[in-house]
């Protein structure tokens, strides 16, 4: 399992009902469902994610998150995951705004944005950064909605999401810390939060 | 496209199932002396007995889901063909295939046409009414009479899949996994009102004499044709109608204006009547219509959730985006009742022309890609090799 999916494995508890948003080929709620005895569901647009989820055994709904999440019903999971989703989605703060309503606890995890790597290349070379985290040319990225972790906590505090946990980390899903801790905006690649609703 | 070359020759068998002191008891307490069960099956069934899928056919179908019968035109297979066969998402090569005419059926199973042992004459009406329950304690009692314990899945599409849910619910240590495809847990007041309809053009027919028209010089098959041509309206859409007729002209360029069969549409419903009289019975179109209007599995929900979160089966509900008898949103429901009892749940709508019938086509290959791995995913637990290994 990716290295980040295992930190946001670490925030989830066992046996709680999981709803992963945007699960794509479902290795994060396989390790919670056989490691942790939790019971989940998965979202995904992609049609070989979606078979790959059928392959592991792991329930999926197949479509797209912002479509299908109106329809869970309220608190119908104890903890909603958003894995480096939230910037590809149309609408981020209704997306965090529903899936306050469907879970008591919401994963969210982001690039940021802000980072050193990426302000230097945009303030020197004047181009749209493409990098390990946000691999992508602007003109055929499907991250329409980039933040940075400063951008994401002031919107988490407007609707009311309190932040529990907050962990660091770099590129490949490793955590950082020491210096990262005091500068986080500048020195952390992404974030992953817990958040209380 | 369908691949492979299919399952060959086949032949329905038949199997008492209830008799003499062994009656079947139906749901609603009534209960029937002798029940006869005509079924095919396709591949082997393997040493520990894992490998077997239940086939539940919709309101017309019959146990003939694959192959040709012998003598038959190799071009007009088994309803279900595409997908039962060496190499196709049903693979005969390492799964054992068993479909069987449903309790109430016209095409070999006990129904209102069996000859009621009490008075020596054809049921008719007098046949109890029967529940999807029903129809699954008959196929778990032909699956005895095989040798078989459990399913590796039950699988259907529209009455097919109601009696797949209902068999996942009352038996979950039985069934693997349950396909429900184009299904419905719960008809809406629509769906009921054309039952309605297609019930009262059976029951107006001046030759429907009660029920007790069996060795009559004449039958209720106009009312049979039109109850048929009102559900044949319902299971395509409207897009595949337009492609397939638009406002053509049967035969001629020109409109010859009159109350006529005139429109291609109109000879194409007639036709499907006609053809439909010729291999249905009118008894059994009513049976199953009340199997379907009456079919409530979440009715109580305390019972369900008792059933369903022993976590025995996984489901797979598919819908497809043109079927406006059983739409997207009957599976939506579905799929959100078995999760709110505790069921793993995987859902899918396809996008296909073809209506409420496109649980019989092999298009788009989307559809028989996600049975595939749903199947695949059951058989690799049970240890049932890959395709290609057998």
């Amino acid at each position: 399992m990716r290295p980040d999916l295992d930190i946001v494995a670490s925030l989830v508890c066992s046996g709680q009902r999981v709803l992963d948003l945007g699960c794509g080929d479902g290795a994060l709620l396989e390790n919670l469902i056989n490691e942790r005895e939790c019971s989940g569901l998965g979202v995904e647009r992609e049609l070989d994610d979606f078979h790959a989820c059928i392959s592991r055994g792991v329930p999926v709904t197949q479509g797209d998150l912002e479509a299908e999440l109106p329809r869970f019903s309220e608190g119908e999971f104890d903890v909603a995951v958003l894995s480096l989703t939230l910037q590809a989605v149309r609408h981020p703060d209704r997306v965090l705004t529903e899936m306050k309503r469907v879970a008591a606890r919401l994963v969210v995890s982001l690039p940021n944005f802000a980072h050193w790597r990426l302000r230097a290349t945009l303030a020197v070379r004047g181009r749209m950064p493409v990098t390990d985290s946000l691999p992508y040319q602007w003109f055929d990225t499907p991250n329409i909605h980039l933040c940075t972790i400063r951008d994401f906590e002031s919107l988490a505090r407007d609707l009311g999401l309190g932040i529990d946990r907050r962990i660091l980390i770099d590129a490949t899903g490793n955590r950082v810390g020491g210096l990262a801790n005091r500068a986080p905006n500048l020195l952390a690649e992404r974030a992953v939060y817990s958040l209380e609703t | 496209m369908v691949s492979g070359t299919g399952v060959g020759v086949v032949e329905t068998r038949r199997a008492v199932v209830f008799s003499g002191d062994r009656p079947l008891t139906l749901a609603s307490g009534a209960s029937l002396p002798e029940v006869e069960v005509a079924y095919e099956t396709y591949g082997e069934l393997n040493a520990d007995r894992s490998n077997a899928v239940f086939i539940c056919h919709a309101l017309s179908g019959d146990a003939h889901a694959a192959g040709i019968h012998q003598g038959d035109d190799p071009n007009r297979p088994g309803w279900w063909d595409n997908i039962i066969g060496p190499g196709r998402p049903l693979d005969t090569d390492r799964l054992f295939v068993i479909c069987a005419n449903v309790l109430g059926g016209c095409k070999g199973t006990t129904g209102p046409a069996s000859t009621d042992p009490a008075t020596g004459k054809p049921y008719g009406l007098r046949f109890p009414l029967i529940q999807v329950r029903d129809l699954v304690e008959v196929h778990r009692a032909l699956l005895r009479e095989l040798g078989v314990e459990r399913l590796l899945a039950a699988v259907g599409g529209s009455l097919g899949g109601m009696q797949a849910l209902q068999w996942s619910i009352d038996y979950p240590e039985e069934v693997d996994g349950a396909a429900i495809i184009a299904a419905s847990a719960r008809l809406t007041a629509q769906n009921i009102a054309f039952s309605a309809v297609a019930r009262e053009a059976i029951m107006r027919d001046p030759d429907f004499a009660g029920g007790d028209y069996y060795g009559k010089e004449r039958r209720p098959d106009p009312g049979l044709a039109l109850a048929r041509m009102i559900g044949h309206i319902t299971y395509l859409s409207e897009e595949s109608m337009r492609e397939k007729f638009g406002r053509r002209i049967q035969d001629a360029e020109v409109p010859r204006f009159g109350f006529d069969v005139d429109f291609q549409v109109e000879s194409y419903l007639h036709y499907q009547g006609q053809s439909f009289v010729e291999r249905f019975d009118a008894n059994t179109y009513l049976y199953m219509g009340r199997v379907m209007d009456y079919f409530d599995p979440f009715e109580d929900p305390v019972y369900v959730q008792s059933q369903i979160s022993r976590g025995e089966t996984s489901f797979l509900v598919l819908s497809f985006d043109s079927d406006w008898r059983f739409s997207t949103e009957h599976a939506r429901v579905m799929a959100s009742e078995l999760r709110g009892a505790g069921g793993t749940v995987t859902f899918q709508e396809i996008s296909s022309p073809h209506g409420h019938d496109s649980f019989l086509f092999a298009d788009p290959p989307e559809y028989h890609r996600t049975v595939t791995s749903f199947i695949d995913r059951l058989a690799g637990q049970r240890g049932i090799g890959s395709r290609g290994d057998a």
